[in-house]
């Protein structure tokens, strides 16, 4: 009865709703939780990739606010994601050493990672997950030696799209993390 | 008769003893039990015009009325608004008097809001009609924090920023209100006194700071920080000291919300790579599961005032609005739209719903289903609060 029900409410929300949209899990339900598990902190079962470790942010954290950015100098180097995921994909871990080159050949730069997500999550779901995306970017460019005190993050959930559009090419591309230069100010 | 037979013929009386006792109870229907699908109670209207009609089809249909003739309908309302608004209820049934009033002063559409919450106190019920939400205007690049009446009327903008704005969430029984703002170039919490104008920063750590969320009896405040590492579920106390850190997981944790009590907080999570609701101890504990069996991507969750409900959206093939007991049971999805806030009724809510290249706010009443979208407020609009 449950699945008929939500089947049939996901068929109409597919007659309002822009196309292509599927759910995130097939249309196959889990079965009901007989015994709800309590939040395990266990290591993430997902092996494909070593998870690093989460990188805090210190309580005295200085930022970097009236730097001067340029969001365009590593524009080559975005990191896009896969579907509600802030996992860094394999292929672009390249991008990710590519960014790091550039900060230890600039030692006085800084680095701002931009998360975004595409249309498909609510608003503030975005916004976290976004901000997982530039967090997981920092800790990749920290796990190849650069210091934590150098990239910010910042997350736009799904405000700022590069591209407006309904699809799945278009979400692909919004779903990215950006890295926006910064430079000392009077440099 | 042998023996078999009389009890057969034992079995059979007891069987017809029992079913005609069955039969003289009346079948209970316990209220709340279905949401969406319970009736409207029909009303009929008589004598009104103009604004004091449309105020107060409005007001009722959000509450759960309908509306037909006087044959048909179990409140007769009837009344006029000549420069003041007066009315009278009767109940069609018993013809018993359930409320006579006459206004002056104020305005007539002030009048005839207090008239409906006046009916709804008489069937003892929490009224609306008197209520403000915030909610975020969305203006293309930036956005703004705006407040109305709940039905739309007397909107004022309470940001002027010009740039991405967020997550309002009222403080309870105050004027004045908490919301995300990049307006100093990271997304921080400020607090907004409405009465003075005056505001201050409230949440300002390095990395994110959103979706505050003030307990019920506005002591404390819920909101997902990044300072951390990842995004987790924080409490504080209101003069922000005393920050708690409640979760801290790999994943990212979004849009906390308090249990009535103030005892738990829920919000949206990933476990085990599935997308879910949980909720936890707000002095701190071991997270739980909030099942929404049948429904995926659980996000953005609402607690009714009265405890028994977690409204929320589920992302799964669209943006649905959803509820589930808050003790645990069946999901029922209700409607299209995202992101709901309850009333103080437990009954209403107010959510965001796509239309087109914008969306819309919208009332809908639980109970009946019925929705009416709030078109006084034009333009694209979101993640409204309701006042509590």
């Amino acid at each position: 009865m449950a699945l008929g029900m939500a089947l049939s409410f996901i068929a109409a929300g597919c007659s309002t709703h822009p196309q292509n949209m599927k759910p995130i899990y097939g249309s196959v339900n889990p079965p009901p939780e007989v015994n709800p598990m309590p939040s395990i902190q266990t290591p993430n079962p997902f092996t494909e990739q070593q998870m690093p470790t989460m990188v805090p942010f210190p309580t005295e954290y200085p930022g970097h606010t009236n730097w001067a950015e340029n969001p365009d100098q590593l524009k080559d180097y975005t990191v896009h994601f896969a579907y509600d995921s802030s996992a860094v994909p394999t292929s672009d871990k390249s991008k990710i050493a590519s960014v790091a080159d550039f900060l230890r050949s600039n030692p006085n730069a800084a680095v701002r990672v931009e998360g975004n997500c595409d249309e498909r999550g609510t608003e503030e779901y975005n916004r976290s997950l976004g901000e997982r995306r530039a967090l997981a970017a920092r800790e990749a460019l920290v796990g190849l030696g650069i210091d934590s005190g150098r990239v910010d993050t910042i997350s736009y959930g799904e405000d700022k799209p590069v591209d407006t559009r309904h699809n799945q090419a278009a979400w692909k591309k919004n779903r990215r993390a950006d890295f926006v230069v910064l430079t000392p100010p009077g440099k | 008769m042998d023996s078999l037979k009389k009890r057969i013929l034992f079995s059979g009386l007891l069987l017809g003893i029992s079913f005609s006792m069955l039969a003289d109870q009346p079948i209970e229907v316990i209220k709340g039990s279905h949401p969406g699908a319970e009736p409207p109670i029909w009303v009929s209207l008589s004598g009104f015009t103009g604004e004091a009609e449309s105020v107060l089809r409005f007001d009722l249909y959000v509450q759960g009325f309908n509306f037909t003739n006087a044959d048909n309908a179990q409140y007769l309302i009837a009344g006029s608004n000549n420069g003041n608004f007066q009315g009278r209820v009767t109940d069609r049934y018993n013809r018993s008097t359930v409320l006579a009033k006459a206004y002056s002063g104020a305005s007539l559409r002030r009048q005839t809001h207090l008239f409906v919450d006046e009916f709804m106190k008489a069937l003892g019920r929490v009224g609306i009609s008197r209520t403000k939400i915030a909610f975020k205007r969305d203006l293309g690049s930036t956005s703004e924090i705006a407040v109305s009446d709940f039905d739309g009327a007397g909107e004022q903008a309470v940001t002027a920023d010009r740039t991405i704005v967020a997550a309002p969430d009222w403080v309870p029984g105050r004027l004045a209100v908490y919301y995300t703002s990049y307006k100093l170039g990271n997304p921080d919490i400020f607090y907004h006194d409405l009465s003075s104008g005056q505001r201050r920063v409230f949440s300002r750590y390095a990395g994110l700071n959103t979706s505050a969320a003030v307990s019920p009896d506005g002591r404390r405040v819920a909101m997902i920080l990044s300072k951390g590492g990842s995004p987790d579920v924080y409490v504080c106390r209101a003069d922000g000291t005393g920050l708690l850190r409640l979760t801290k997981t790999r994943e990212d944790e979004s849009s906390p919300c308090w249990s009535p009590d103030g005892q738990w907080i829920c919000f949206a999570t990933k476990v085990r790579e599935r997308r879910v609701l949980e909720k936890i101890p707000s002095t701190g504990g071991a997270a739980q599961v909030v099942s929404t069996p049948g429904v995926m991507a659980p996000s953005e969750p609402s607690w009714s005032p009265d405890g028994k409900w977690i409204a929320f959206t589920t992302q799964a093939g669209g943006f649905d609005i959803c509820v589930v007991p808050a003790t645990g049971g069946a999901v029922t999805e209700l409607v299209s739209g995202e992101d709901p806030s309850w009333s103080p009724n437990s009954r209403t809510l107010v959510y965001a719903r796509r239309q087109g290249e914008r969306r819309v706010l919208s009332l809908l009443d639980v109970p009946t289903k019925q929705y009416k979208d709030i078109s006084r407020i034009t333009g694209s609009n979101s993640q409204p609060s309701w006042a509590n």
